[in-house]
């Protein structure tokens, strides 16, 4: 009796994994924009009180968008090789090799390639068109906001009028200069809405860094230079300053709570900070305004603070002998 | 490696990365744990609390005796504490009296010359040579100018009480000459001066400084003493 041989079973019809992969890859990848965009976008840090900060949010934004259905797809893939692919029991043979897939390759290539090269021209448009995206450009900045007028000696309310604010960091907290008000210095940062504002950020000291991160802008203040950045205000409310480089023991320490104010606010509070300094002496007391500083330098005395040996105290500096008083006229404002 | 090796290999290293991270918070976050804090609070009658503090050109420390220094007093001896902790209640006036033994230094930015904070937005001034007696008459002044006339030694500051106070220095021609040269200071010229500021409703913990780059021997000064509790770094405790 002939034995029966059996013929190896007809291989099954493979299914169409990438169909299978994209048709669940699909509605996720919708969801998943929808949400970004309608609920999770609008919620986005740094918010809505500048241009610079809608920038910013609408940018994370397209990034949140460019970037889900990436990771979706390598979830679904990933998800769907664990359950389809997996390892069956009493299943000891080696995967098939694979070769070629060509079709994939260059869908691979092109695919990410569009991608980099559609955020580099995406970014680089987002940082020129609205200033230089509230970031420090440095004392020749190539990236002004357009159709602004700045006038170094006054500032009057409107939306092309530059209110310039000068940024001191010194350890451990920020002061402000506004040389539009003859100026006047203050601890507070107070701003009128709608108004494009260019901070000149600078130390006297270490470096820090200027955040006011709901304003979205951030520059470096280094000692003798002149950091320019811009923005314009656009909502009412409060904000935080922070300093972002770390600058020594209170630098956790180092912030302060501003303003975005309304234009006729703003012009009462930086008219009675200068008319008060004016009165107390303190506006003929601070150096002439200048975008940098020599601490070491008292332009009222023209001349430099001096190092004395043999004398403690603070750091060894004191006036020229010149310029020394005698004791009982010291004490004068 | 056997499995109950690594256990003990990965228990043995995480306690020691435990260990480390705690030695470091101890050592150098929690660096003024072990100064003393001088109490205000017990003191405090009439909704007020007088504080006393003085600054020297160098301190009674056997480490760092160099450093410029505050002292704080304590309020039932009177005895000098080489502190920079006070405790004061809250929602209490602050009458603050600070002698400044150490000599003039310009202001780095002289926007640090305008008392702010205190109620009334000045403060009293009197200046008094090495033999106690006083220079001129006491003075209400809401700005002393460090750049003209080198008066001002160092500062009071609380920023997140928007309190800043120009401490005034014994003038130019004694700081030059004269300065107080043990301490805590009992002798030699100093300026006395005094003001007042409320404490908040709520207690917390409020750092204090001085904003002259009074760190001698530091890179622009700022380091050491301005960087240290117990010298030129402080903390007032505000207890509710």
């Amino acid at each position: 009796m002939a034995a029966t041989r059996s013929s190896p079973a007809p291989a099954a019809a493979e299914p169409r994994h990438g169909l299978r992969i994209f048709l669940i890859w699909l509605p996720l990848t919708i969801a998943l924009e929808l949400v970004i965009w309608f609920a999770w976008y609008p919620h986005m840090q740094p918010g809505a009180m500048t241009s610079s900060s809608r920038s910013q949010q609408f940018d994370i934004a397209v990034m949140a968008l460019m970037a889900a259905p990436v990771l979706l797809f390598i979830w679904v893939y990933a998800g769907y090789a664990l359950v389809t692919w997996r390892r069956r029991p009493g299943d000891d043979e080696d995967g098939p090799h694979l070769t070629g897939g060509v079709g994939i390759q260059a869908t691979w290539i092109i695919a990410t390639s569009v991608i980099v090269l559609g955020l580099f021209v995406f970014g680089t448009v987002e940082l020129i068109v609205p200033a230089g995206a509230g970031a420090g450009q440095g004392p020749a900045p190539i990236w002004p906001p357009a159709n602004t007028v700045t006038s170094p000696t006054s500032w009057t309310p409107g939306p092309h009028n530059v209110l310039q604010v000068q940024v001191i960091g010194q350890e451990w907290s920020f002061t402000y200069r506004f040389p539009q008000f003859g100026g006047m210095e203050s601890t507070a940062l107070v701003l009128p809405v709608n108004t494009p504002v260019e901070f000149h950020v600078t130390s006297l000291d270490v470096i820090h860094s200027f955040w006011p991160y709901l304003l979205a802008v951030k520059a470096d203040a280094n000692p003798g230079v002149d950091n320019v950045a811009y923005t314009t205000t656009k909502q009412l409310g409060p904000f935080t300053v922070r300093c972002n480089e770390l600058c020594g023991l209170w630098h956790g320490a180092m912030f302060n709570t501003g303003f975005v104010v309304s234009p006729s606010a703003f012009q009462a509070w930086a008219r009675g900070v200068q008319a008060k300094e004016l009165r107390n002496g303190l506006l003929a007391a601070l150096p002439p305004y200048s975008l940098t500083y020599d601490p070491t330098v008292i332009p009222q005395l023209g001349s430099a603070v001096v190092k004395i040996t043999g004398i403690t105290g603070a750091n060894g500096y004191y006036y020229p002998g010149p310029q020394a008083g005698t004791p009982g006229d010291a004490v004068s404002p | 490696m056997s499995v109950p090796a690594r256990v003990v290999t990965l228990l043995v290293a995480f306690v020691a990365v435990v260990a480390g991270a705690v030695f470091i918070v101890i050592h150098y976050i929690g660096g003024y744990s072990g100064l003393p804090t001088v109490d205000y609070t017990s003191v405090a009658s009439g909704g007020q609390v007088n504080v006393v503090l003085q600054e020297d050109p160098q301190n009674n420390s056997a480490s760092k005796p160099d450093w410029v220094s505050y002292f704080v007093q304590d309020p039932k001896t009177h005895q000098w504490v080489h502190t920079t902790l006070f405790s004061v209640p809250a929602n209490t006036r602050v009458n603050m009296t600070i002698l400044g033994y150490d000599g003039c230094t310009p202001l780095r930015n002289n926007f640090w010359s305008q008392v702010q904070g205190t109620l009334g937005g000045t403060v009293t001034v009197q200046q008094f040579k090495d033999t106690n007696q006083p220079i001129g008459v006491t003075k209400t002044l809401s700005v002393i100018n460090g750049w003209s006339g080198c008066n001002v030694g160092h500062t009071f500051a609380i920023p997140s009480l928007h309190l800043f106070v120009p401490v005034p220095s014994p003038g130019p021609v004694l700081s030059a000459n004269s300065l107080c040269g043990a301490s805590p200071c009992t002798s030699g010229p100093y300026g006395l001066e005094k003001f007042s500021f409320r404490t908040p409703a709520h207690g917390g913990s409020f750092r204090w400084q001085c904003f002259v780059p009074c760190g001698g021997g530091f890179i622009d000064g700022n380091g050491g003493p301005m960087q240290t509790f117990g010298y030129m770094a402080g903390m007032m405790q505000v207890v509710s």
